[in-house]
């Protein structure tokens, strides 16, 4: 924000009782708006502070000062400059002071009833936080020589820089501007007093300002405005020159001093600089010649009134003008159907550009205050062409659009918004019962009931406020309400309003409006009897869909310590642990036939791989991929048939069966069932979400019996490939040059490795392991997952820690097994393989890990024996922190 | 000057200075229930008092002492008392008008108690700033929206008011006097002008500290006024400090306490939120987070006093504390003396 420096400051003066006849009338018949007007006008105009004087012997001179400078306050465009208070009366100008929150002058106090009421009058003023005009009178009377004039001014200083401890840079000295011209001689030389006086003052009373009241000066030509204007102009270029630095003079009329006339100029400066004894008579004589002169046009930027009457309506609402609103609407209500189309149209539209400039911080509050009253006065306007039209049509409508009760909470004390959704919905014909602010939910809900309303809208702008209107919801749903519930204010958001208001009420609806520009909408939506239901399904199923994200995001975000999480573990039932597998050790499978395979395949993610997205089956009837789908399962069953006659793969299983038992997070597997020897362990990884008793924080390890618990558990593991020849495969259609050929045998061989997963798997239930041996499922209870038991691979969402194949390997021996090999970064060579583990309890399921913390990795790491480091980089994408910045902050 | 202005501005020319966290905080998480608030002295009070925080000085008076005690101990050398809405105006709201004064003046004791047990701990001379809140009325804004005019408050209310609750502030014992989260100007030139008064009629004055609050991102108070325009609007207070505090995270209040820092020739403090709510009107914004934002105003010399508000805890403040250690204080500026008005923009008017 830069701040408006200036040299000569320009003090409105229009707003001035005693200054302004136009002004005076407006005042005295309580016209304020018009007087606003007036004062919005000296601001466009350059005016950088306003004069306001009340000081009219009719006038309730205190009450009108007060009423004035308390509108101006609502009045941004006029209230960013700062006032002057102005008046002869010292109770006038304490009355005034207690208005303003910004830093004024006082104009003025003196030494006129001695120097005991100046100090009083100064140390007030100062406490007030003012700046002051110190007018050149004292016991004496008014100084209009220069020695009096320096004389008075210096003895003020004196005083109120040793006594008051006034900083003297918010004094500013109005050493008197009388009238020059008059025909008495010893006025000639007042306007050369003032100049020297002025020129005085600084020079020897630092840090002091002079200022004047500029049209005493020409007051002998009433009625002839172009030479008050050039007397003015040449009295404050040379007044400027020597150090005047502010003056009350009328900012749009003041001509510039090269502009002015040169013959009108010279007469002019020989009166004010009094340079020749006839030199009043010689202005006097030329006076009617200049009198029809043309003044300066006033500078008001009016170019937004050549605009379309839509834009207008908007730049009238976004600068709160009321000026031109009758006449705009009404203009926009001819080219509407009808009243009610033009607020709903232009003028929503231009409300709904401010509250979107409010969003940005482009407007602030009492700018959009100001905004509201502009709406209103145009549905005001509007409102008789409604009542008329509702006459027309019988006036069987009800009298009112629908009946709302407004409340702040308990607790809470801003109202500004609700004001505002008051304001727009009465605009909108809708009757508004607004009970204020702090209200408990005893009075609201009573009131609700009373007056039998349709709505009731509930604000808030402090946080614990959030938890008031939950309350309300609550109680609305105890006492039976149905009607909807509206929530807004500064805290309040969608999001809370679906997590937390929303659950509380299910007999109604509550729902979130962003901002006032938006109630209408809202409140209509929910009122009109044919539209509420579907508006209701959208707002629930977005409520929904918010709660759901909101709380996996939730889960993301909140991390419990380790501790904790172990701590709220899965309690294993050990009574339903399965009984001992078939066999202990591991197997071999080669050569499982291609054909046997086949029906476990699942297609979905086969033309996933192809990009065609959608289902198996449906999708071979999609209407947008159907008939691609369809060519390329084509393609498929035709090579599948081939690689199945011709071998040209090889399937291959590896599977296995050891003793095992949980400790802590880790899988402890032994050589024999004497569970002396221990053959290695298996590391799992432990969820940290914030998690509730319901839902415990699950790792893999919870599925098998702990140590301890007496009961002989096992662990089973598997690997499985498709891609014996995989490689040959690809190298005859690489040389073919047929790369469709080549991707689509991959993608089968995936294909084809999964299904043997599958396949095993089913075989290990009914037979090997043999703890399901009655099963029989299809193919797509498979896909589904719905048998018991689970098959986790290191690399997957359970655990997603991929060196855990190497122990997985070596129990397996899969490498001299089934020519499976692991790369160095645990990746499975051929490609199309599976590996993992075997879990047989009914309570193990898939899981996903989420983000862990850094309390767990360093764990993990310590269990696995792996460096911090090494380990972070492992398990990278499952970190719930940064580790570089972790790291730095543990170094520091 | 006052001899404890003397005292702490010799401190803050040294170092960076620490005030308290936020005080509602640190109540909610002990969840006092509605007895809790009440005790045997309001058992039969015909208003609903949770709610009423001020309260606990004379129902939880050891609460209330623990939790200035626990600022204290993280590293704050001024904590400001538990009198946010000790006013009659704000007291208003439970019929407690009456209680106004003996609020202020148990609020400050306890709050002295505290700061005696720390200064004895490690030597270290503590500080209590009496708060003065805003109250909830707006001497330049319309409740009604109609009736632009209209006010729900006056000036010489809230001096009066304002007036009360200081005087029993320094009965209490305050040694400072802090006009906070002033989100209308006129309010707190109101209270401006009744503590002068007061220092007027005692003869003896103590420093006062000025806080207000940028309300969105407008960058304006509530009322409307640029940080500049409220500087000039309120430095006839002489201020030991002008700041900012509320409404906003460190993050989103630099630039204004940039501003304020650019303009103001006295001590400049800044006690922002644990960040912005979020959805849920919670401040999460951690200590680490918070302090190295902090931090970096001290690192670019724009504060002499730091703390915290909203969402803010002990671990905040020794967060905060800990990163402007050995931080260079802000140099106070040399202004020239201009006369600097305002209305709800600063005016400058520059004498040739």
């Amino acid at each position: 924000m830069t701040s408006a420096a200036s040299r000569f400051v320009n003090v409105g003066e229009r707003t001035n009782v005693t200054g302004s006849a136009k002004f005076r009338k407006l005042i005295t018949a309580g016209d304020y708006a018009a007087a606003l007007d007036v004062a919005r006008e000296q601001v466009e105009n350059g005016a950088q502070i306003l004069d306001i004087n009340m000081d009219e012997g009719l006038l309730d001179s205190e009450k009108a000062m007060v009423e004035f400078l308390n509108l101006i306050a609502a009045e941004p465009d006029i209230a960013r400059v700062p006032v002057m208070i102005d008046s002869s009366k010292w109770s006038v100008i304490e009355a005034g002071l207690k208005c303003v929150q910004g830093k004024p002058i006082v104009n003025s106090i003196s030494m006129k009833e001695g120097e005991e009421a100046f100090i009083h009058y100064a140390k007030k003023v100062r406490a007030y936080g003012a700046a002051v005009v110190v007018m050149a009178f004292d016991e004496v009377g008014q100084a209009d020589t220069f020695e009096r004039k320096t004389e008075i001014c210096a003895r003020a200083y004196k005083i109120l820089t040793e006594q008051v401890g006034f900083p003297p840079e918010d004094i500013v000295f109005d050493p008197n501007v009388f009238a020059v011209a008059t025909g008495i001689e010893e006025h000639a030389n007042y306007g050369v007093d003032f100049i020297n006086a002025t020129k005085w003052i600084r020079e020897n009373l630092p840090h002091a300002h002079i200022s004047g009241g500029i049209s005493n000066l020409s007051f002998a030509f009433r009625g002839n405005e172009p030479v008050r204007a050039a007397m003015h102009s040449v009295f404050l270029y040379h007044a400027i020159a020597v150090g005047m630095d502010m003056g009350i003079v009328n900012a749009g009329a003041l001509p510039v001093y090269d502009d002015i006339d040169p013959e009108l100029r010279e007469l002019a400066e020989d009166v004010v600089l009094n340079r020749r004894a006839d030199a009043t008579d010689r202005l006097l004589a030329a006076a009617d010649k200049f009198k029809g002169g043309k003044q300066e046009a006033r500078v008001v930027d009016t170019r937004w009134r050549e605009q379309p009457v839509i834009k207008r309506l908007e730049h009238a609402l976004v600068h709160g003008i009321t000026e031109f609103i009758d006449a705009d609407t009404e203009e926009a209500r001819k080219e509407a159907a009808r009243p009610l189309h033009v607020i709903e149209g232009p003028l929503m539209a231009g409300m709904n550009v401010v509250g979107d400039l409010f969003g940005a911080g482009k407007m602030f509050l009492p700018q959009v205050v100001k905004s509201a009253r502009v709406m209103k006065q145009a549905v005001a306007y509007l409102m008789p062409f409604m009542e008329e039209e509702k006459r027309l049509n019988g006036g069987t409508e009800r009298s009112n659009a629908g009946k709302i009760l407004m409340a702040t909470v308990k607790g809470d004390v801003h109202d500004i918004g609700k004001n505002i959704v008051g304001v727009v919905l009465q605009c909108n014909n809708y009757e508004v019962i607004d009970l204020g602010v702090m209200v408990p939910v005893q009075k609201i809900l009573a009131a609700a009931k009373e007056h039998n309303v349709d709505a009731i809208g509930l604000s808030g702008l402090i946080t614990p406020s959030l938890d008031e209107m939950v309350t309300v919801a609550s109680e609305m749903e105890r006492e039976g309400f149905d009607i909807p519930l509206l929530i807004g204010g500064a805290t309040t958001s969608k999001i809370h309003t679906a997590v937390k208001i929303h659950p509380a009420y299910k007999r109604g609806q509550a729902v979130y409006v962003i901002d006032a520009s938006r109630a209408v909408g809202v409140v209509s939506q929910l009122l009109a009897k044919d539209a509420k239901a579907a508006y209701v399904a959208d707002v629930q199923a977005d409520y929904a869909r918010l709660a759901e994200n909101h709380a996996r995001a939730q889960e993301d975000k909140v991390r419990s310590p380790i501790a904790a999480a172990r701590a709220n573990r899965l309690e294993l039932d050990v009574s339903q642990v399965q009984p001992k597998p078939s066999f202990l050790g591991t197997k071999v499978f080669n050569e499982i036939p291609l054909e046997t395979l086949i029906p476990y395949i699942d297609w979905t993610p086969f033309f996933q791989t192809w990009e065609l997205k959608g289902r198996y089956p449906e999708i071979l009837t999609d209407a947008k991929y159907g008939e691609a789908a369809r060519n390329l399962f084509d393609d498929a069953t035709a090579m599948l048939k081939q690689m199945a006659a011709e071998k040209w793969l090889e399937a291959r299983a590896v599977i296995g069966f050891w003793p095992a038992a949980a400790r802590g997070d880790d899988i402890v597997l032994f050589k024999d069932e004497g569970r002396t020897e221990e053959l290695g362990v298996l590391h799992t990884l432990r969820q940290q979400m914030s998690r509730t008793k319901e839902r415990p924080n699950l790792a893999l390890s919870d599925f098998i019996a702990p140590e301890g618990s007496g009961v002989p558990d096992y662990i089973g593991a598997f690997a499985v490939t498709a891609g014996i020849g995989e490689e040959a495969v690809t190298q005859r259609f690489a040389r073919a040059n047929d790369d469709y050929g080549g991707i689509l045998a991959k993608a089968l061989a995936d294909r084809l490795a999964e299904a043997a997963a599958e396949w095993m798997h089913q075989q290990v239930r009914r037979e090997h392991w043999g703890y399901a041996p009655d099963e029989s499922l299809a193919n797509e209870d498979l896909i589904a997952e719905t048998y018991q038991g689970i098959r986790p691979a290191p690399g997957y969402p359970a655990q997603p820690d991929h060196t855990e194949k190497g122990f997985l390997f070596e129990l397996l021996d899969a490498p001299k097994a089934i020519g499976l090999t692991l790369t160095e970064s645990y990746a499975m060579w051929p490609g199309s393989a599976v590996s993992g583990l075997y879990f047989s309890h009914p309570q193990s399921r898939y899981f996903g890990l989420g983000k862990i913390d850094r309390d767990q990795t360093a764990d993990y790491a310590a269990r696995k024996g792996y460096e911090l480091p090494d380990m972070e980089r492992w398990l990278a994408p499952v970190l719930n922190y940064d580790p570089n910045r972790v790291a730095k902050i543990a170094a520091e | 000057m006052s001899d404890t202005e003397t005292k702490i501005r010799k401190l803050a020319a040294e170092r960076i200075l620490i005030l308290d966290g936020a005080m509602g905080t640190m109540i909610q998480q002990r969840r006092f229930s509605e007895e809790d608030f009440r005790a045997a002295r309001f058992a039969d009070w015909e208003r609903d008092l949770k709610g009423n925080n001020d309260l606990l000085i004379l129902t939880q008076p050891a609460a209330i002492r623990d939790i200035h005690l626990q600022y204290f101990r993280a590293g704050a050398d001024m904590v400001e008392t538990n009198t946010f809405s000790s006013t009659t105006i704000a007291q208003a709201d439970y019929g407690m008008e009456a209680l106004a004064y003996e609020l202020n003046v148990e609020g400050a004791k306890l709050a002295r108690e505290a700061g005696d047990i720390a200064a004895k701990e490690d030597g270290r001379p503590r500080f209590v700033a009496g708060t003065l809140g805003p109250t909830n009325r707006t001497a330049s804004i319309s409740p009604d929206v109609n009736n632009p005019g209209f006010r729900a408050v006056t000036f010489d209310q809230l001096a009066e008011a304002y007036g009360e609750a200081a005087r029993g502030l320094l009965d209490g014992g305050a040694d400072i006097l802090l006009v906070e989260t002033i989100f209308d100007t006129l309010n707190a030139k109101a209270a401006i002008f009744a503590i002068e008064q007061i220092f007027a009629d005692r003869g003896s004055r103590v420093p006062v500290m000025i806080s207000g609050t940028i309300t969105d991102l407008s960058g304006r108070t509530l009322s409307g006024q640029t940080p500049a325009a409220f500087w000039n609007a309120l430095n006839h207070a002489r201020p030991l400090s002008i700041g900012l505090n509320c409404a906003l995270g460190a993050k989103e209040m630099r630039g204004h306490i940039a501003e304020l820092s650019r303009v103001a020739n006295t001590l400049i403090c800044a006690y922002p939120n644990a960040g912005l709510p979020n959805e849920f009107g919670l401040y999460d914004e951690s200590p680490e987070a918070m302090g190295e934002l902090v931090g970096e105003f001290a690192s670019s010399g724009l504060v002499n006093i730091v703390g915290g508000c909203c969402g803010t805890t002990p671990a905040h403040i020794a967060a905060i504390a800990d990163a402007v250690k050995g931080k260079a204080p802000r140099k106070i500026p040399e202004i020239a003396p201009k006369m600097r008005l305002s209305g709800l923009e600063p005016f400058e008017l520059t004498a040739a």
